[in-house]
């Protein structure tokens, strides 16, 4: 725990549901099985109450932020998941996506300090759709609720982030999303200096976390960076800083909370190892990386091909070895009827 | 000559991006264009805070507005309370607006955001999907993204999914009466509108 004269100025109130769940359209894509998962836990493990609609939509940051939508978009189509919400009887949003997460933050805010934009958010939703909204009481993270019964969890579950050889704590780090806490320090656990959200996950769950000098770099998304190919290289750049910076620390894992930079990290480090034939792992296996999530899930002892980790490009074995967790890799490639679905061709220099 | 900076004004985003700007140079340390692009937010500020329409004109037909990440993380950093990244955010709406954007290199590739990232939006009601993530264009996204891609389905739905089911889940499908709300508001607000825009600019 870091103690600082600033700290208590950055903790935040986290509400116990009834909570109104909106998806992130990447974490839905990379991390298919995370956010059921995510539900699973919330609802079986912690008895909470959560509702998915299924008319919510994309929130248009990433639109947003690549700046082919105006603002006035994305407000009212966010105008629009509080008219759900408020319809389904919710006062509470719980959001998967930090980008989201930032985007609804900007919004209120932005309402707030502007009450002619919530006028004009109000009309334009009226028009188009002939809805009606109030704000919700509170907008969080879902990391932020991991992070709040982060010891209820620890209770059950089955796997510790332990050796299970040595008995030694895993070496954890972790990488906060930069729209968690950066835009609006006050609305993350920790704020942007601090960030706990994670790093608070790492002693309940029996680990050990691990700072590094790039810890609050961003992963390199940079929105339009990322999606055209030819800038790709910003991306990666900024992925490869932070694991030339983190490597020397030995890190067993590394704990995300945003969707994008989850992907990112797993994946920049194949193509860093295809590349130049670096990987940050002593093995050449890379340093696994998973969702705040998948971490909860796996310690509890859920599947973990029904939580999603065969997806990953650095392979998570290595961790659940480590931890001592067992698995059936024959199920690993099966699909949604016990299919076997033919198997991923290995890369030349990552080991898999 | 459009009166640049009056449009500026009228953007909250640019009000609240530039109060006063001491160029103390902190957003610069920690920007990671900055790092990579022949980019200083600095230097944004400081050419923004002399209110030159012809200097303003210029920025707004070259590359250097493109570059921003859109972290945010000079909002953090900044001791002034200005966020560049906001600046940018303005500069960049009032480039597409005047067609400015169209001048330099990094401006025209928009063209190719709206192909992908708005088209998605404007046919599927999502900025990211699963189907237009073809590896054949991710090649950094490595063997195991060209088996998850091959089996979506599968795959997506051995996890809890829904993949172009009805109702909730990962990967569903939005019904005709969402899209129908969705897309009233992106014709209502603009977002069509630009997004149509700027495919159609070639
Ligand atoms: S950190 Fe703030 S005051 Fe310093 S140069 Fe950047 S915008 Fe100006
Ligand atoms: S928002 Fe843009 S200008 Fe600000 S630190 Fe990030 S990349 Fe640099």
């Amino acid at each position: 725990m870091i103690e600082s004269s600033q700290w208590h100025k950055y903790q935040k109130e986290i509400p116990d549901g009834p909570f109104f769940f909106v998806r992130s359209c990447i974490r839905q894509t990379f991390s298919m099985g995370a956010e059921a998962m995510l539900q699973k836990i919330l609802k079986e493990y912690l008895g909470l109450k959560v509702y998915e609609d299924p008319r919510h939509t994309c929130c248009t940051g990433i639109a947003y932020h690549t700046d082919i939508v105006p603002i006035e978009t994305s407000m009212t189509v966010i105008a629009r998941q509080f008219s759900l919400m408020n319809e389904m009887g919710y006062e509470h949003l719980l959001v998967s996506c930090i980008t989201s997460f930032g985007m609804y933050n900007e919004i209120l805010a932005l309402w707030k300090e502007y009450p002619e934009k919530l006028e004009e958010a109000r009309k334009n939703l009226y028009k188009a759709t002939g809805r009606t909204f109030e704000v919700p009481k509170s907008v969080i993270h879902t990391s932020d609720i991991i992070y709040k019964y982060r010891n209820e969890l620890a209770a059950k579950m089955k796997y510790k982030l332990v050796d299970c050889n040595t008995g030694e704590p895993l070496r954890m780090a972790d990488h906060v999303g930069c729209h968690y806490a950066k835009i609006f320090p006050m609305k993350g656990v920790g704020g942007a200096e601090f960030p706990q959200v994670l790093s608070g996950l790492a002693e309940p769950w029996g680990a050990r976390w691990i700072d590094y000098t790039e810890r609050r770099h961003c992963c390199g998304f940079g929105f339009r960076h990322y999606l055209l190919q030819e800038n790709r290289g910003y991306s990666i750049t900024h992925s490869k800083i932070k694991f030339e910076s983190l490597a020397p620390h030995n890190p067993d894992l590394i704990v995300t909370n945003c969707p994008g930079c989850n992907m990112f990290l797993d994946r920049w480090q194949y193509t860093i190892a295809e590349m130049e034939g670096r990987t940050y792992d002593k093995f050449g296996h890379g340093i696994p990386v998973v969702s705040y999530e998948e971490l909860a899930a796996l310690l509890l002892g859920e599947n973990p091909w029904d939580i999603g980790l065969q997806m990953h490009q650095v392979q998570l074995e290595t961790l659940m070895d480590k931890i001592g967790i067992p698995y059936d890799e024959s199920k690993k490639y099966l699909g949604k009827d016990g299919e076997y679905i033919g198997k991923p061709d290995t890369p030349e220099i990552l080991l898999v | 000559m459009i009166d640049y900076i009056e449009r500026l004004n009228e953007d909250y985003r640019f009000c609240e991006g530039l109060k006063a700007c001491m160029n103390c140079g902190m957003c610069t340390a920690i920007c990671p264009a900055a790092a990579v692009f022949d980019y200083d937010p600095r230097k944004i500020c400081q050419i923004m805070q002399k209110r030159d329409n012809a200097l303003t004109e210029q920025l707004l037909a070259s590359d250097m507005i493109w570059y921003c990440g859109q972290c945010i993380g000079c909002r953090t950093r900044c001791p002034r309370n200005n966020t560049p990244g906001y600046i940018i955010q303005a500069l960049r709406k009032v480039s597409l607006q005047t067609g400015l954007y169209l001048k330099s290199a990094e401006g025209r590739k928009q063209i190719k955001i709206a192909k992908t990232v708005g088209e998605n939006l404007l046919t599927k009601g999502y900025c990211v999907d699963i189907d237009l993530v073809k590896p054949e264009m991710h090649p950094e996204q490595g063997p195991m993204w060209e088996w998850v891609y091959a089996n979506r389905e599968s795959v997506c739905n051995r996890c809890g999914g829904n993949y172009h089911g009805d109702g909730a889940g990962a990967q569903r499908k939005l019904s005709d009466e969402t899209k129908k709300e969705l897309f009233a508001i992106l014709r209502e607000t603009g977002g069509e509108s630009l997004i149509r825009k700027i495919q159609n600019a070639e």
